[in-house]
């Protein structure tokens, strides 16, 4: 049997302009499959493409329009008349520290991101995110120390860079909210106690003998036991 | 090309199906369809998955697995000649020496470099290789959640027996126990890190099915797990100061007189310089082969993921294992064009979606293990012709998304899976209210690297944890256990590796091994120009390839 998962070739094209050269691409690629369609081989702008690493933050602008968009370069399709260039890395600040000896203490962020306190509210962080977060509000909320609403806010957050590069006082967000859900997991979400007292078992060994048995058990018994076990209902 | 005519995110023309799909799902609310036996299983296996396509795989003519049938895309890697020359490489002064390198800064890399590190390894004794950014990889990816049985009415023991059955009765029974037992105490250390999970207000981790699990023990932070864990593997590596390359890969492994290996050759993608590495273990947490498209599948995979850890392992003489299972998940996405094979999330199945075709009809148990649920969609497409064909002319079947918010009340999508509803939201379709089309796509090394419990592969010196290695999975892995396995054994390597820091001694560098394998490619009469580890995927317009001049 021929599994064709046929692709026919799309005739509508589009003009582009990669970091200011024109080129002509199928209509409905992405912006990252454009570029290669285009004759670029990526070596930095490029992780997962899929949406998940941040690693193709891209900056765009479309004929007519003066107003700079934010986008990821594996998300986002071209579109006519588009100037698009990358921003592989973000030259922003990421501070060292142990979390073992922080505290989910109110303060915890204007002491390694002392420059939160300048926010002027302007709100472009989060016009800049293209998860579509509350960026502005959870740097609100951690100036007020609130870390579970900052982790909550946070947590879609794909690390671009975009809201830091785009923070006119020079704030990180991303990284301060990294923190944030660091500590929140760490020190404030309650612990799953019957992960502890599983591993106490494990390591009494309480498991040992059903697994060597299993183990050593004949293929047709194996595969019964498997066929036979219950399975928990939903 | 005429405009077709869109209609909230779908071409008008969908619409009539999915309102099939619509008028069944209050009966199908009420009645799932049944799972396969072994039997059962069996049979569409060989007759639908690709894995059983005779023609596309071949026995590979040389080096330990000779003989052994794997894809040609896969054999085609091994039978390629090695990227650098002896002579071109001065092994007399090594640019590093360190106890640990670690090739591949994914979750398994980062995990075995913060375990060498606890173990007692200084960071500065480590160092991380990594072809694009620290993280980039497949686990950042990785949607659904992580097994680990951890509740009382689950066990270990009920754990391995899924294991063993998803893999067919093919796994390292060894292997599988380990990643068993150790997956709580993963959890554990998770949660000390930092990893939100998603848990009760008691603490209690909220758990849900897995394809082919038989207790709910997956585990999940949203729908970004991965993405979850990476950021905290990577901001504690960055803090422990442990030094990474990026940009760099391994382009080979070294060798010393004692047959050991001792480091690589590493080579800066962008300056085009080489550096040598000699090290006391190496660690390969390469990842896997998504990346080769093996029989022209799209694949959920991260562009970095292009197999160059079997390659380089097997160079040195690693036996290789059961890469002829190649893992298709059951859906991948199969519309819109713009993200035609990314990963629908089994989560998605997990919280009571079912799969059915053009006319609403269930045709499959939603959560078979992920070989068998593919195999059945590839037959609903292609034998039974009820699949729904798309502009770009790919087949699908739906997966009925609004299931869970009727099944687990308004707003659960939005709550749980929110990587989902954006991905889909970013062009137009919404999935709390129409369904999705799904079709498989290449999703996962089966097999790999042969380790043994310690993470130690066939060769001295050369350790390897994740997707790279096989024989824990058998020939097809389940949903939630690959964190897990790059977890345990990344874990794992790490300490076995600061172990040997401090016997091992490591000798004069060689590259002996790269003249012995030109030699067996010579006598094996393989003649091709072929050049591996490829180390990234040629996606460049066929046109601009056609025309390109080697002048700069």
């Amino acid at each position: 049997m021929e599994i064709k998962q046929k692709k026919e070739k799309k005739e509508e094209i589009v003009r582009i302009y990669i970091m200011g050269r024109e080129y002509k691409v199928p209509a409905g690629l992405t912006i990252m499959k454009a570029m290669e369609y285009a004759g670029y081989r990526f070596i930095r702008g490029c992780g997962c493409r899929g949406g998940f690493c941040g690693g193709c933050a891209t900056v765009y602008r479309v004929k007519g329009d003066y107003k700079l968009r934010m986008a990821l370069a594996c998300q986002k399709t071209v579109e006519d008349g588009m100037y698009t260039s990358q921003i592989p890395f973000t030259p922003a600040e990421k501070p060292i520290y142990n979390l073992e000896e922080l505290s989910p203490s109110v303060n915890v962020f204007l002491e390694y991101y002392p420059e939160i306190a300048k926010c002027v509210s302007c709100n472009t962080c989060t016009k800049a995110c293209p998860q579509d977060l509350e960026v502005m509000d959870y740097v609100q909320a951690a100036i007020r120390g609130d870390i579970q609403e900052v982790a909550e806010l946070s947590f879609d957050c794909i690390m671009c860079g975009l809201c830091a590069m785009r923070c006119p006082t020079e704030i990180v967000p991303y990284n301060v909210a990294l923190l944030a859900r660091r500590l929140y997991g760490k020190y404030v979400m309650p612990k799953a106690k019957h992960v502890e007292e599983r591993i106490k078992e494990i390591e009494s060994g309480k498991f040992d003998e059903e697994i060597r048995r299993l183990k050593e058990t004949s293929m047709n018994n194996l595969k019964e036991m498997y066929e036979k076990r219950e399975i928990e209902p939903e | 090309m005429s405009k077709i005519k869109i209609v909230r995110g779908y071409p008008e023309y969908m619409r009539e199906s999915i309102e099939a799909v619509e008028k069944t799902r209050d009966g199908r609310l009420k009645e799932t369809f049944p799972h396969m036996s072994l039997e059962e299983r069996d049979e569409i296996l060989h007759k639908f998955h690709p894995d059983y396509k005779k023609e596309a795989k071949r026995p590979v003519k040389v080096g330990p697995n000779k003989g052994d049938l794997m894809p040609h895309e896969v054999a085609d890697l091994l039978e390629a000649h090695p990227l650098i020359k002896p002579e071109d490489v001065d092994l007399s002064k090594a640019d590093f020496d360190v106890d640990v390198l670690i090739i591949g800064g994914g979750g398994a890399g980062m995990t075995a470099a913060l375990w060498a590190n606890y173990s007692g390894v200084d960071a500065e004794n480590i160092l991380v290789v990594q072809k694009l950014r620290l993280g980039d990889s497949n686990s950042i990816m990785s949607q659904g959640g992580i097994q680990a049985a951890d509740k009382s009415n689950d066990s270990p023991v009920l754990h391995y027996l899924d294991v063993i059955g998803g893999g067919h009765f093919t796994n390292d029974p060894k292997l599988a126990r380990r990643l068993v037992l150790d997956a709580p105490l993963i959890i554990k250390w998770h949660e000390e890190l930092g990893v939100m999970y998603d848990r009760e207000t008691d603490g209690t981790m909220i758990t849900i099915h897995g394809g082919g699990t038989c207790r709910k023990r997956m585990h999940s932070a949203r729908d970004y797990t991965g993405l979850e864990i990476v950021r905290n593997l990577k901001d504690e590596v960055l803090n422990k100061n442990i030094p990474i390359l990026e940009f760099t890969s391994a382009v080979e492994l070294l060798t010393d007189e004692h047959k050991q290996v001792a480091g690589a050759v590493l080579y800066n993608m962008e300056t085009q310089e080489y550096y040598v590495v000699k090290a006391k273990s190496t660690i390969l947490t390469t990842g896997g082969f998504g990346r080769l498209h093996i029989q022209e599948f799209p694949t959920t995979n991260h562009y970095g993921a292009t197999a160059d850890g079997i390659v380089l392992a097997y160079r040195v003489g690693a036996k290789l294992r059961d890469l002829d299972a190649v893992q298709y998940h059951p859906t991948g996405a199969a519309y819109p064009e713009q993200i035609v094979g990314l990963l629908v999330t089994e989560k998605v199945r997990g919280l009571g979606a079912q799969p059915v075709n053009k006319n609403g009809e269930q045709f499959v148990y939603p959560r078979e293990p992920r070989d068998v649920e593919a195999s059945a969609i590839i037959r609903e497409c292609y034998e039974r012709n009820n699949g729904v064909e798309t502009p770009t002319g790919m087949k699908g079947v739906w997966l009925d998304s609004p299931m869970i918010d009727i099944l687990h009340g308004e707003g659960t999508i939005v709550k749980k899976l929110p990587a989902m509803l954006r991905q889909y939201k970013r062009f137009d379709i919404d999935m709390t209210q129409d369904p999705i089309l799904v079709f498989p796509t290449l999703h996962f090394q089966n097999g790999g690297v042969i380790i043994n419990e310690n993470a130690e592969t066939t060769v001295q010196g050369l350790l390897a944890a994740g997707e790279v290695t096989g024989g824990t999975h058998g020939k097809n892995r389940l949903m939630g256990n690959s964190i897990l396995d790059y977890s345990v054994f990344g874990r794992i390597a790490g300490v076995t590796a600061a172990k040997r820091a401090k016997n091992a001694k490591i000798g004069k560098l060689t590259l002996n091994h790269v003249t012995k394998y030109e030699k067996m490619l010579k006598e094996a009469d393989v003649t091709t120009d072929r050049k591996a580890p490829i180390l990234l995927p040629e996606y460049r317009g066929e046109k601009v390839l056609s025309r390109a001049l080697d002048i700069f």
